[in-house]
């Protein structure tokens, strides 16, 4: 695809997607809303493992805290400001991103993959073992954010379509945010880590530095979807940190093909599809998502986004030899 | 804390820790060994356990049961590796990380269509099932000394194997060179197969063991997967010696954490683990 | 007297119980090609990566512009302005010839919070970039995907990037291995010219090349230096011919 194409189907979708409350129902534009999220959440670990190969199995972890603080962080019996509780979510995911790659990243290669699920596994249980956060039950948010802002309400949370288009424009500055980060020099040393870790040292850049940025970043960026997570179903648990949301990200960055944003988001929808069309099937649909990762490892390397590319090499193949 | 309680508490320690061991050798092996990360390692142990349910419901036996799911065990992981891991060797960590997250996903269901989803218990064999009094009022259930009893055999077990045998040395060769390995004539798919089958057997022979103390249930594999990683960063990948210092460690952490820190219980495992990591990341006893 | 600008006092590493450079002190200067001599094992690798930071030693210390840099890491090296080349061919394969660069020169002036800048926009950096692969004889292949290069080229290429960081010291790790007549001709070229206004170590296998282009020679054999001197001096030392020519005329036969 030349990158005219590229841009014009890009903003065909954002049109689609951003039409979609006037026709959809409600309940499709929550659907379609939890995606979104999810694709936010996707962008923010592909920063990781598809541009600075950074593998890590431990994302939710950020997407979880900003998701609890979203409840935590807000009055007990009114709305929140959004403009408060919002960055300070974010916050919260960044700092402890930052703490956290401090320890993980001083590990490399298979030790970075085990000791970033281990420490999303210490998360885990400070929200299930401690009262903090309700315990394994979980806890509600009982308001959503109130949008007010100097005596103006720009926008109503409780509406599903406004919530919905404040994620759409979330997503959006998210894309763009790290499209600009990655043309920048900070961006390409990220990206100069991962094809070379050790040249760059040796050509003068404390990598170490510039990866605890981008992994602080990462996080930060996974506490917006987590706290838009939280925001639109109205509870959090423990769950959210779980290595099982990990993995499923993980998957979603790889599916779309690590090292395109815009894969990541196709990620996200082609895993929440295939879950909800399997779950639609049976209640064992996980045999039949496990089924599809394992020969997508084994027959399809490279994602969804070197799909094309493989098609027509091997249509100019077919020609060749024809 | 009188000293009885403490002894119990010891004993508790050691006895998971030893436990955990089995499932983290061949884990720590495979990595080493084979460079291959393996997520699905907990879903092994979870098989062992099922099987002890299924097999002693049947049997009646833990024993026979044991007798049979190990061999059992043994060429589940051999298919295994010959189906799908041998296919990820030449892979990156990324893709080894996908397929067996696939296969835990895969691993569960069956476990549940098969089995179902109810938390099931195993009973002690009778042979084992009193308790040694320790004080008037506390007693010490004989079972959980045979578990220490038989995961230190097979300690012994394999240390030996992997300093005394030919398939040791093979072992021992390959954690080091590959190439050499196979410079050496050694077969090198021979040797991976019986490796990944002897990691398989480990972990569901710690399954088995441990479903009459700590029941059947689904997603058991996940948590002991965790902690299994855990025990490999502070052992140092491809160390057995590593894991069951390591494993100990744990074993004492996560007991004495249950008892001086209710709470946290969960944490102090990661607590243990992140101060290893500020001291040596790459675990204690990092090879080479 | 020249300017000296790096020099390494005694310098020791061991592996477990072995050896591998004992006592080794070598000084460079700017103006000056010193190259490092020695059959295969006798630890030039051991001694150039003790130099540019990739190896702790063991005993010993290293001064630049006699400021002690002993405990300095690569990168705090790369910073001061040293830099190094590999024997490996170790570049960013992916990119371009120029990226290569651009991210050597990048390191100088990083501008790291400049998230909203363009890399490319950054003008003073891309014209240090371009400068390097025209001064390293690439300048008509900046565009081409580094992986795709000849392997001569990828070796330029190695070696632009040491340029583009703008080093004082250049260590050169077999910069020649594996290439052609030809080729090592430039390469040789190349040399003499960058060696009028920096200081360079040259490890280097090639006896011709680097009697060619040498204007000081330390031999190497087990970890010790054997002899240091002109080239006219090593090249009839009879302690250097037994050890290490006479090893190598013999494997040349």
């Amino acid at each position: 695809m030349n990158s005219r194409v590229s841009t014009f189907f890009k903003l065909a979708v954002l049109l689609g997607l951003a039409g979609f409350p006037f026709f959809g129902s409600v309940f499709y534009t929550e659907v379609l809303a939890k995606i979104l999220i999810l694709a936010i959440f996707a962008m923010s670990l592909d920063l990781l493992v598809g541009f600075t190969g950074l593998v890590s199995f431990g994302h939710a972890a950020y997407f979880g805290i900003a998701a609890y603080m979203a409840v935590l962080l807000a009055p007990q019996s009114e709305a929140a400001s959004l403009w408060i509780i919002l960055p300070l979510a974010v916050l919260c995911a960044g700092i402890a991103a930052f703490v956290i790659g401090i320890f993980v990243l001083r590990t490399k290669g298979i030790y970075f993959i085990m000791v970033t699920l281990a420490f999303s596994q210490m998360a885990y249980f400070i929200f299930h073992d401690t009262k903090l956060g309700g315990g394994s039950d979980g806890i509600y948010l009982d308001y959503r954010p109130d949008a007010t802002i100097a005596g103006f309400t720009p926008f109503d949370f409780n509406q599903t379509s406004h919530l919905y288009f404040f994620v759409l424009a979330a997503l959006v500055a998210v894309y763009v945010f790290l499209t600009l980060l990655l043309r920048s020099p900070f961006g390409r040393v990220l990206v100069g880590i991962r094809s070379n870790e050790h040249r760059m040292l040796s050509l003068g850049y404390a990598t170490f530095r510039y990866k605890l940025a981008a992994f602080t970043i990462a996080g930060a960026l996974a506490g917006l979807a987590g706290f838009l997570y939280a925001v639109l179903f109205g509870f959090v648990t423990p769950e959210y940190l779980s290595w099982h949301k990990s993995g499923d990200v993980l998957l979603m960055v790889i599916l779309g093909g690590m090292g395109n944003l815009a894969g990541a988001v196709a990620g996200a929808f082609v895993l929440t599809g295939l879950q909800e069309v399997f779950a639609d099937w049976t209640k064992h649909w996980q045999l039949l998502m496990g089924g599809v990762i394992v020969l997508a490892v084994l027959f399809m390397p490279g994602g969804l986004a070197a799909l094309p590319g493989r098609i027509v090499a091997r249509l100019r193949k077919g020609e060749n030899n024809g | 804390m009188d000293f009885t309680t403490f002894l119990i508490q010891l004993l508790n320690a050691v006895q998971y820790g030893l436990l955990l061991f089995l499932v983290a050798s061949g884990l720590t092996l495979v990595f080493g060994i084979m460079g291959i990360i393996n997520l699905a390692h907990g879903s092994f142990y979870m098989l062992g356990a099922y099987m002890a349910f299924v097999l002693t419901s049947m049997t009646g036996n833990l024993l026979l049961t044991i007798l049979i799911g190990i061999p059992l065990a043994l060429a589940f992981g051999a298919a295994l590796e010959a189906l799908l891991f041998t296919h990820l060797y030449k892979r990156n960590h990324l893709d080894q990380v996908l397929l067996t997250y696939g296969l835990i996903l895969i691993f569960e269901e069956l476990r549940s269509l098969t089995v179902g989803d109810d938390v099931h218990g195993v009973p002690v064999p009778e042979m084992f099932s009193m308790s040694i009094p320790l004080s008037d009022t506390l007693s010490y259930p004989v079972y959980r000394l045979v578990i220490s009893a038989v995961c230190l055999l097979l300690a012994l077990g394999l240390y030996l194997l992997i300093q005394r045998t030919r398939l040791g040395m093979m072992i021992r060769a390959g954690s080091h060179d590959r190439d050499m390995v196979q410079a050496l004539g050694i077969n090198i798919n021979g040797l991976y197969r019986t490796v990944f089958a002897i990691g398989v057997a480990l972990a569901a022979l710690a399954g088995m063991l441990a479903a009459p103390i700590s029941s059947v249930y689904p997603g058991m594999g996940g948590g002991v997967l965790i902690i299994s990683f855990v025990i490999v960063v502070i052992g140092g990948i491809g160390s057995v010696w590593g894991a069951l210092v390591a494993a100990l460690v744990i074993g004492f952490a996560d007991t004495f954490g249950k008892v001086f820190m209710p709470d946290m219980a969960g944490l102090t495992v990661y607590l243990v683990m992140a101060l290893v990591l500020l001291w040596r990341p790459e675990g204690i006893f990092r090879k080479g | 007297m020249a300017e000296i600008l790096l020099k390494a006092d005694g310098l020791t590493r061991h592996f477990g119980g072995l050896a591998a450079n004992q006592d080794v002190s070598l000084s460079l200067e700017r103006g000056v090609l010193h190259a490092l001599l020695g059959p295969n094992g006798a630890g030039k690798s051991t001694c150039i990566n003790m130099l540019s930071g990739d190896l702790p030693p063991t005993a010993g210390r290293i001064h630049y512009c006699s400021k002690d840099i002993t405990r300095l890491s690569a990168y705090q090296r790369s910073r001061i302005g040293i830099g190094r080349s590999y024997q490996r061919t170790n570049i960013f394969t992916q990119f371009s010839a120029l990226e290569n660069c651009r991210l050597a020169a990048q390191s100088r002036h990083p501008r790291p919070w400049r998230i909203f800048t363009d890399a490319l926009s950054l003008t003073d950096t891309l014209e240090r970039a371009r400068a390097a692969l025209v001064e390293a004889g690439l300048g008509a292949r900046a565009s081409v995907i580094a992986g795709t290069l000849s392997h001569g080229e990828q070796r330029q290429l190695e070696i632009a990037m040491v340029l583009a960081t703008d080093a004082q010291v250049l260590l050169l790790d077999e910069p020649l291995a594996g290439m052609g007549s030809n080729e090592s001709a430039q390469m040789v070229e190349l040399l003499n010219e960058l060696k009028k206004t920096r200081a360079i170590l040259l490890v280097e296998h090639d006896m011709d090349a680097v009697f060619a282009v040498a204007d000081r020679v330390t031999v190497l054999v087990n970890g010790q230096v054997l002899e240091s001197g002109s080239p006219e001096q090593i090249r009839n030392s009879a302690e250097v011919q037994e050890a290490y020519l006479g090893v190598e005329e013999a494997v040349h036969v």
